[in-house]
């Protein structure tokens, strides 16, 4: 019998991962990117069970709201990162530092 | 005679097992083009796990839009880029401790939020969305959440713009037609007709002796 924190847990390390990932590849901004879809993804899968468990529909309108959102936002992303990439020949983000931030 | 309710629980497991190992390869793999197809895979796994969940269209629309869309995009960037992957991972190493704890410390707080044993009796109980997941999507979709469905679609019309505004690139020195200025082009400005007067007959130049001939 799947249960409730079956689903949550699993979201939980998902998210994790992509904490953890964030981390150890600070220099990649592909990994990056990458990373950020993972936590979407670890939120998404407890939207799902969330709706399913507490029999409202609200939960998975809202997941497919975040895929549209998450979906501009890796669109743009990626035309940033071929921006970047022409203008700086590099996607390290330790060399992106034009800005002085 | 297996029981339903044990396969799906083993089902979920076996999903489960692949999305982390997957999730774990794409934060790990050297090579950017095998991380995101690791991505991929998580994808697909956590649209079977989805399925467990009896949200169907979701499963698919993560499937179809996700893989078949925003992953593809993501490989293509990738694939075009020349990227030198050994200068990228240098930090790789020296960060890893600190992921590490920081991952497990948020792991085991999360896990002791959850409770994993107060919540275990909740189980599924019937699909609230009757026959049809799908059905059950689209009627909420299209009269409580009308408004926000299309701000999604303008959001989505602006991110596609705003990815072709970014990349679009005017090379300097390349020629090419303008078609928008050679149909709006005006005859006059090109050819000049000139009233002149008849050109008259030039007097004949006395011919050549024969005698100066070599």
């Amino acid at each position: 019998m799947i249960t409730l924190s079956h689903f949550i847990v699993l979201g939980a390390i998902l998210f994790c991962i992509a904490v953890a990932g964030l981390f150890i590849n600070r220099k990649n901004v592909i990994v990056l990117l990458m990373a950020i879809e993972l936590m979407l993804l670890a939120v998404n899968i407890n939207f799902v069970a969330f709706s399913r468990f507490g029999h409202d529909v609200a939960g998975q309108v809202f997941v497919f709201f975040i895929l549209t959102v998450a979906a501009a936002e890796s669109a743009i992303g990626l035309a940033i990162l071929v921006l970047l990439f022409r203008n700086r020949s590099t996607v390290n983000v330790a060399e992106i530092d034009s800005m002085k931030g | 005679m297996i029981d339903s309710n044990l396969f799906q629980l083993v089902c979920f497991y076996a999903f489960g097992v692949v999305t982390v190992g997957a999730a774990l390869a794409v934060i790990t793999l050297r090579n950017s083009v095998h991380a995101v197809l690791a991505l991929v895979l998580t994808f697909f796994s956590t649209a079977c796990i989805w399925m467990l969940a009896e949200a169907e269209f979701l499963a698919i629309a993560l499937i179809v839009v996700y893989v078949g869309a925003v992953m593809v995009l993501f490989l293509f960037v990738v694939m075009m880029l020349d990227i030198d992957q050994e200068k990228l991972r240098e930090g790789f190493v020296k960060f890893l401790p600190v992921g590490l704890v920081v991952a497990v410390v948020m792991l085991v707080e999360m896990l002791a939020l959850i409770g994993v044993r107060v919540m275990h009796a909740q189980t599924m109980g019937a699909n609230p969305a009757g026959d049809s997941n799908t059905a059950w999507l689209g009627k909420a979709l299209y009269t409580q959440y009308l408004l926000p469905f299309e701000v999604a679609a303008l959001i989505l019309t602006v991110g596609v713009i705003a990815a072709v505004a970014l990349t679009l690139r005017q090379r300097t020195g390349t020629k090419r037609q303008l078609a928008s200025e050679q149909v709006a082009i005006n005859p006059r400005d090109r050819v000049r007709v000139v009233k002149m007067a008849a050109e008259r007959p030039v007097d004949a130049a006395p011919a050549p002796t024969p005698e100066s001939k070599p």
